[in-house]
């Protein structure tokens, strides 16, 4: 089942005795994917990746993972998977750590030694790698675990708030890993608070509140490219009633800001209001920002 | 197999706590003061005979081993009472639970680790305490191996207890519990060898209830029949049924029904315990 998209889930839902934890989530992540799962704290994005990965039962719906049945072994074996909140065995050494993670993951023994020091390499912790767990910051207990979800070269890694415990660079380490992963082909399921950091690396992204999806898609058709700022003068009232036919018209100040408008018009836009006596200083698409499209899905004003 | 991954695991983290070397240490002292109390035992009064030396060294010994008992069953409890709960609480279980692991082998694994840090810690120290005592007072008894048995029984029912009760409690609750459990086991079996001395039924039921219930105390009682000299067995069953009430003597192994049952509340415990973690919500 190669084909098969990383992950498909349908109606999943989780119930803790009254409490929603996740309300019927359906999304499919195609292979090779940096997906974004994006929410405020309580969303229910850590529920949905302890169902995906077998580790509590969902109240109803299903799911697949790699092709197979959720907490199937044989695709548990291609997933590596940073939980949020851990600390590792603190008496063992990051090399033990990630020692045991290898003969978990049911990887050939003489492939143990390449795999620590690769993983060691990649979260930056080659020279640490004899250290005590217990003896590591938070940020390097973090990058210890990241090493560990990348042990094995998976087919699809699951990243829990990879980087809530890491500094600036460490950040940008992460998201230079996660990038690599994402040329790699392998599949990333990001789940993250942190909207820059799902701009910044992800493909898709699906949006969660309260235990349900209230967006998801591409950046693009999330965030839509619908929307031009013009910074012109010398327009009137009747000017500006005269261009309503192009969409929505909001003025900023000098900046003439439309919404809803075809790409393919904003020439035709451009030409018009220079024909009502507009001067033309500045033309710019306007994406909108995740940050605002979240804030609006959540319902709040920006 | 990877459940002896786990044991290994579990195996290294208790050989790794500071726990285990004050344990070991303390254990060098005490063995060394109870050696050199054993060794006055013949100076006590020159005209003992081999057989009162016996007797009072097997009595001694009891003591002794009956303190051993206690501390090897409360590091059993104290090392299987946070054994899962606190990698639950500390989010190991989510990193190994999402390998191709089962809860199964997972539980099983921790089991076996402790099992084995049990016999690792138990079987030296009792070897040498028992090889100590010949050593200074000549005298050995009857069933070592039996005794080894017994004791490490004991402590694997308590572990096993503890181990259940850690798949759902935090550790504290666990070690208070299993602790509370194995007094009252001893104190169920003082019960029962009281009615029995007695002959009276329903305090002999309430031993004998108790034994099956939790079946420390009788495990222990057969660590007592092992370390005991015939010609002491002898003696006390001349005194009649009044020695049935006596928590360290044994005039009897328990029966080999009762080993299979021992055996079988093992089995039963480290099944529920699976059973337990399998349906937790991690």
């Amino acid at each position: 089942m190669i084909d098969a998209p990383a992950i498909r889930t349908q109606e999943l839902a989780k119930r803790y005795g009254s409490i929603t934890a996740l309300a019927g989530l359906t999304m499919t992540i195609p292979r090779g994917d940096i997906f974004g799962f994006l929410g405020p704290n309580g969303a229910g994005k850590t529920t949905a990746v302890k169902l995906l990965l077998g580790l509590t039962p969902p109240t109803s719906g299903d799911a697949e993972v790699l092709g197979a049945e959720i907490g199937d072994r044989d695709a548990l074996r291609r997933v590596g998977y940073l939980p949020e909140l851990f600390r590792y065995q603190s008496w063992l050494t990051a090399r033990e750590v990630l020692a045991l993670h290898c003969e978990l993951a049911g990887i050939d023994r003489s492939a143990w030694p390449r795999e620590i020091a690769d993983a060691l390499a990649v979260v930056g912790l080659s020279d640490r790698g004899t250290g005590r767990v217990g003896t590591f910051s938070k940020g390097m207990q973090q990058r210890l675990g990241l090493g560990v979800a990348l042990i094995g070269a998976p087919e699809l890694v699951v990243l829990d708030e990879p980087t809530s415990a890491l500094d600036p660079v460490g950040r940008h380490d992460v998201r230079e890993i996660i990038r690599a992963l994402g040329e790699r082909g392998t599949t990333v399921f990001l789940n993250s608070h942190l909207l820059s950091e799902v701009e910044q690396v992800c493909d898709r992204v699906a949006i969660v509140d309260r235990g349900r999806v209230v967006a998801q898609g591409t950046l693009d058709e999330l965030l839509g490219g619908d929307t031009v700022r013009i910074r012109a003068t010398d327009l009137d009232r009747a000017a500006l009633a005269a261009l309503a036919g192009y969409g929505q018209l909001d003025a900023e100040g000098d900046w003439l800001v439309i919404r809803g408008i075809d790409d393919e018009r904003v020439p035709e836009l451009v030409a018009h209001v220079v024909r009502l006596g507009g001067r033309v200083y500045a033309v710019e698409p306007r994406h909108e920002s995740l940050e605002d499209r979240f804030l609006r899905l959540l319902g709040q004003p920006n | 197999m990877l459940a002896l991954t786990i044991a290994r695991l579990q195996l290294q983290e208790l050989l790794r706590r500071r726990l285990f070397l004050v344990l070991l240490l303390l254990t060098v002292v005490v063995i060394s003061l109870t050696t050199w109390g054993f060794s006055r035992i013949p100076t006590l009064d020159d005209a003992m005979t081999a057989t009162e030396i016996a007797a009072i060294a097997s009595q001694f010994l009891i003591l002794v081993m009956f303190m051993f008992s206690f501390v090897l069953a409360f590091s059993a409890v104290f090392a299987a009472s946070p054994a899962i709960s606190a990698e639950v609480e500390s989010g190991i279980t989510l990193a190994i639970l999402a390998r191709p692991i089962s809860r199964l082998e997972y539980v099983v694994g921790k089991w076996l680790g402790l099992v084995a840090t049990v016999l690792i810690y138990a079987v030296p120290a009792s070897v040498a305490q028992l090889l100590l005592v010949r050593w200074v007072v000549g005298y050995s008894p009857p069933h070592p191996i039996q005794f080894l048995a017994f004791v490490t029984g004991e402590a694997t029912v308590v572990l096993t207890l503890s181990l259940l009760l850690s798949t759902r409690f935090a550790g504290m609750v666990g070690g208070v519990t299993g602790l509370i459990l194995w007094g009252l086991a001893w104190m169920g079996g003082i019960v029962g060898g009281i009615g029995q001395a007695f002959d009276n039924a329903t305090l002999t039921h309430v031993g004998t209830a108790s034994k099956l219930i939790l079946p420390t105390d009788g495990l222990w009682r057969g660590a007592v029949w092992s370390l005991e000299p015939a010609s002491l067995i002898a003696v006390m069953r001349s005194a009649g049924r009044n020695a049935a009430a006596n928590p360290f003597f044994a005039a009897d192994p328990p029966p080999p029904a009762y080993v299979v049952w021992c055996i079988l509340w093992i089995i039963g415990m480290l099944a529920l315990a699976v059973w337990s973690f399998t349906r937790k919500e991690l």
